[in-house]
């Protein structure tokens, strides 16, 4: 049984835990702004920091099926249930909310050109009733993967100042794979 | 009393002339366009992403004879402020001053002044474009078609920004100058 997460499994949850704090930043930011060329920049970039999220959690995803994470340090069993529920949920919603989000901007009429540079194929067509209802399940999913965030991160200060235990420093270990 | 038989006299003519104008429309000429089976659709691009934006009214009339095609005329005027995003809040920014200022150029239109015949069913229509004001020489290559009874005509037009002060400057980099109009006109038919 391993003790350490991969290099690759380290490097790809801080990569994509910068990115979708930025995209939610942005996200949060845009919505309020007023209409303006930064506006605009704004949900571009906004869309590409997503489709990017996306593609690194489907290699997040196999990546975790080829090599297990380290097995759990010892806790509780109501802890290891709600850990593997809030990851579950973690993983789950990065998949989903850039999805949510790429449907939301083709249902408006806007395709997704990737970098400004490559065009992606619009996963719906436009459709205004379409766009609406996505809306609202793409901002509500801002909200769930904010607090499924928060608690992950709530739960990595416990456990690191109060536990006093390894759960934190196994991500920031630089292991050999 | 007065007021009241004015107002009936004015009811009394009113079915009438109501009557008279309908029968003026269905007897509309075959070139006048048909809005329901026509489309002029304007594509921006920003930042690469292109987007559509649709002119929901206009008219016009179009006078073809396939057998004469040099001799065709066009006459097109869009409402400006129909121009239709996607999306109510772009809707209103696109009406403002910097943009169309739709409140003082409501209308954008296209005159012919020359026509001429092309290969089959292609005609090029040389004409002046106004947009906002401003006036430019454009020619666009249209494909003529026969639909039904009606004829349909085809075409895009590139239109810069610049040149009818279409958004302000500093959205230069986010926008790009050049949108593509394509449109899809078609007579009212026999």
């Amino acid at each position: 049984m391993t003790t350490a997460y991969t290099r690759t499994a380290v490097a790809l949850h801080w990569l994509v835990a910068a990115l979708v704090i930025t995209a939610l930043t942005l996200g949060w930011t845009m919505t309020d702004m007023v209409f303006s060329p930064l506006k605009l920049r704004l949900f571009n970039w906004h869309k590409w920091v997503g489709v990017t999220v996306l593609a690194l959690m489907l290699v997040r995803t196999f990546w975790r099926l080829a090599h297990p994470p380290p097995v759990p340090l010892p806790m509780p069993a109501w802890q290891r249930l709600f850990t593997r529920v809030v990851h579950g949920l973690l993983y789950v919603m990065l998949l989903v909310q850039p999805l949510t989000g790429w449907i939301f901007s083709n249902a408006e009429g806007f395709p997704i050109v990737y970098l400004g540079l490559i065009p992606l194929p619009n996963l719906v067509s436009k459709d205004k009733a379409l766009g609406e209802i996505v809306k609202e399940i793409h901002t509500a999913g801002g909200w769930v993967l904010a607090v499924a965030i928060g608690l992950h991160l709530l739960a990595a200060i416990k456990h690191h100042y109060y536990d006093r235990d390894e759960t934190l420093g196994r991500m920031l270990r630089w292991q050999a794979n | 009393m007065i007021r009241t038989s004015i107002l009936r006299t004015s009811i009394q003519w009113a079915l009438p002339i109501a009557c008279a104008t309908l029968a003026l429309v269905a007897q509309a000429a075959d070139g006048d366009i048909n809005l329901p089976k026509s489309s002029i659709v304007a594509t921006i691009r920003q930042e690469n992403v292109p987007v559509e934006a649709t002119f929901k009214s206009f008219s016009g009339t179009i006078v073809y004879d396939a057998a004469k095609p040099a001799a065709t005329s066009a006459a097109v005027t869009i409402e400006v402020s129909s121009l239709d995003m996607g999306d109510e809040s772009y809707n209103a920014e696109v009406r403002k001053a910097a943009w169309f200022d739709s409140s003082h150029f409501p209308q954008a239109t296209f005159r012919s002044t020359a026509v001429k015949a092309g290969a089959a069913g292609h005609i090029d229509a040389t004409g002046i474009l106004t947009i906002k004001g401003k006036m430019q020489t454009v020619t666009v290559p249209i494909s003529v078609q026969r639909v039904g009874d009606a004829t349909s005509f085809d075409g895009s037009l590139e239109v810069s920004r610049k040149v009818f002060g279409i958004g302000d400057p500093s959205w230069d980099d986010v926008l790009d100058d050049k949108v593509q109009v394509r449109f899809h006109l078609q007579g009212a038919g026999s």
